[in-house]
């Protein structure tokens, strides 16, 4: 197989040869999503391992982003959605009764597509969900804004304008401050959904970068519609069209050795 | 594709030389030139008039002298009182009504879903509300704030009283009518201003654990601040020179005193034009009074929204030192 195109980019590209096999911390069983009477995730089915980076890739439409947002239950914000199945993380069904869905977004990070930083001080960005979530403490404050600064490589570039506005960054150093402030909270899993689609090379380069230092602490599931980059990034990749999975697998097999005919064909850009 | 042969010579420039005078649209320019300066000229014409009929009586004096030292004569009569009243109706008005019209935005952008019926009833009611002539109002403040809400209050704290202390013409049912009446203006301004505010920053706000209340409360309302405040300048522009709705809820045509109290009622500069120009014993020799009257009503209206200028001004800068 190594012969074949597909496998040649993907030798050059897929970042880890094994896929680390740690403990699966989400299970996503038979889960359907309707927008009214429109069915947009057709029964997936699908663990996701810790500590690791799981891409979701496919075609605008397929479901991708939609599937994301079930996981730190953004869908229900949207009217006349209806949700089947179940999807459990740490061994507890979020979409139960009594889950609380602050706790669970506290515990389930996420970066949008389009950065969207509050018009506040690029401190209060950061300090903003530590004081929702009790921090009082103005030295326990300003520990956790460096920390998380320095997790997302961005405390270099403004340690020294921490009070100026968030939206005076360009738009690589907003998106990472979107990231910092994701992960100021400390959650477990970490939620992004295309976050480098609107930056050029070089930010995008660096948000790759900070994904893979990143999975050292958390699980990422990041949704992509670029190719490449789940290639780089990811350890796991789940191909999704017309809203149902079509395979997920290790990184490495879907690029190379993919087993199904479509999946092939959007990995190696015949269509999507 | 096709390449294009280039073949073609330009016309000499002076082919484009206007070559015929066109009427209709000299004419079209003329008639909305005019149209627009039109409007120029009334605004001179009516403050011209104003001014030039007022400034003669509009003086210290007059600005602060009371009405109890004959209130039709020239050179005695003072609007203080009428000041205040106009004053204190509007800025009571404006605390009424912006709480409960920027809750009723909130709820309407916020919290309901935009397309159910009970939103698509309470917005027809808005635009209903908006339509409504002010005398109306007028009558439904003295029916309801007055007579019902006044009487009852009246039973309740002061069964032994002699004579009415809440059931009468007073302060705060002229401002309550006023607030009901400006209610729509300052909903449809919040609901404006919420709107333009990106879903994003609430996704994200949410999305960090915060509940709708943390979102709405530290996010969405301080970037809507300017257009709520937008929605009180035009409902204290609406309310200044309205006369209607005070006429029989509050406002009265001589009262010796300053409102002191919620429950005392108030002269008005706008009704008190309508009584020198009516009850007057002499129109002539009241009439540079009543144009002094005038310009004192226009004055304390500018002045009013002056100030919510400013501090709109003020918070703007705000939000886009952080932009």
């Amino acid at each position: 197989m190594s012969d074949t195109p597909t496998a040649r980019m993907a030798d050059d590209l897929v970042s880890s040869s094994v896929a680390p096999q740690t403990q699966e911390i989400i299970h996503i069983n038979d889960l359907s999503l309707y927008y009214g009477a429109a069915r947009a995730l057709v029964d997936i089915s699908l663990k996701i391992r810790e500590n690791v980076v799981t891409a979701f890739i496919g075609p605008s439409g397929c479901g991708k982003s939609t599937l994301l947002r079930c996981l730190n239950r953004m869908n229900d914000l949207i009217d006349n959605v209806r949700i089947d199945g179940s999807c459990e993380i740490g061994g507890h069904n979020i979409y139960g009764s009594e889950v609380d869905v602050i706790e669970l977004r506290k515990r389930v990070g996420m970066v949008f597509q389009k950065s969207n930083p509050f018009p506040k001080s690029i401190y209060e960005n950061i300090a903003f969900a530590l004081r929702l979530h009790g921090m009082t403490k103005k030295s326990d404050l300003d520990a956790t804004v460096e920390r998380s600064l320095r997790q997302a490589a961005l405390w270099e570039e403004v340690k020294d304008r921490l009070h100026s506005s968030g939206l005076g960054l360009s738009g690589g150093q907003q998106q990472r401050l979107c990231i910092a402030r994701a992960v100021a909270i400390q959650p477990e899993i970490l939620l992004m959904d295309e976050p480098a689609s609107a930056l050029d090379p070089l930010a995008t380069a660096k948000i790759e970068e900070l994904v893979l230092d990143l999975k050292k602490d958390y699980t990422i599931v990041i949704v992509t519609h670029n190719m490449q980059q789940a290639a780089r990034v990811s350890d796991y990749t789940a191909f999704f069209y017309l809203g149902k999975l079509v395979e997920f697998n290790t990184t490495r097999k879907v690029f190379t050795n993919p087993s199904h005919k479509q999946t092939e064909d959007y990995v190696t850009g015949r269509f999507g | 594709m096709q390449t294009i042969p280039n073949t073609h010579t330009p016309e000499p420039v002076a082919h484009f030389h206007r070559s015929r005078f066109d009427a209709w649209s000299f004419l079209f320019t003329g008639v909305t030139g005019a149209c627009t300066y039109l409007i120029i000229a009334i605004l001179l014409l009516i403050l011209g008039n104003i001014v030039l009929n007022g400034y003669s009586h509009f003086s210290w004096r007059f600005l602060t002298g009371g009405a109890d030292r004959g209130m039709y004569d020239p050179e005695t009569a003072g609007v203080l009182p009428m000041i205040v009243g106009t004053a204190s109706r509007i800025i009571l008005m404006t605390i009424f009504v912006i709480p409960v019209g920027v809750i009723t935005a909130l709820y309407m952008t916020e919290y309901a879903h935009s397309t159910s019926l009970g939103i698509r009833i309470i917005r027809g009611a808005v635009a209903n509300l908006a339509g409504v002539p002010s005398i109306v109002f007028g009558l439904f403040g003295w029916g309801f704030f007055l007579n019902f809400i006044g009487t009852h209050m009246d039973q309740l704290l002061h069964p032994e009283a002699a004579k009415a202390v809440w059931g009468k013409p007073a302060l705060i049912w002229a401002s309550l009518t006023l607030a009901v009446m400006t209610l729509p203006v300052v909903i449809v301004a919040t609901e404006e201003a919420l709107k333009s505010i990106p879903h994003g920053l609430r996704e994200a706000s949410l999305a960090l654990g915060a509940t709708k209340l943390q979102t709405v409360l530290r996010i969405v309302l301080p970037q809507a601040m300017p257009g709520i405040l937008t929605g009180g300048i035009l409902a204290i522009s609406r309310a200044a020179g309205e006369v209607a709705p005070i006429l029989f809820t509050g406002a009265v045509s001589f009262y010796p005193d300053l409102p002191k109290a919620l429950t005392d009622p108030f002269m008005d500069l706008g009704y008190h034009v309508f009584i020198l120009s009516t009850q007057s014993p002499n129109i002539e020799q009241t009439r540079p009074l009543l144009y002094a009257t005038v310009m004192a009503l226009l004055l304390l209206t500018f002045l009013l929204n002056v100030m919510a200028i400013l501090v709109r001004a003020q918070m703007r800068r705000k939000l886009r030192a952080l932009q």
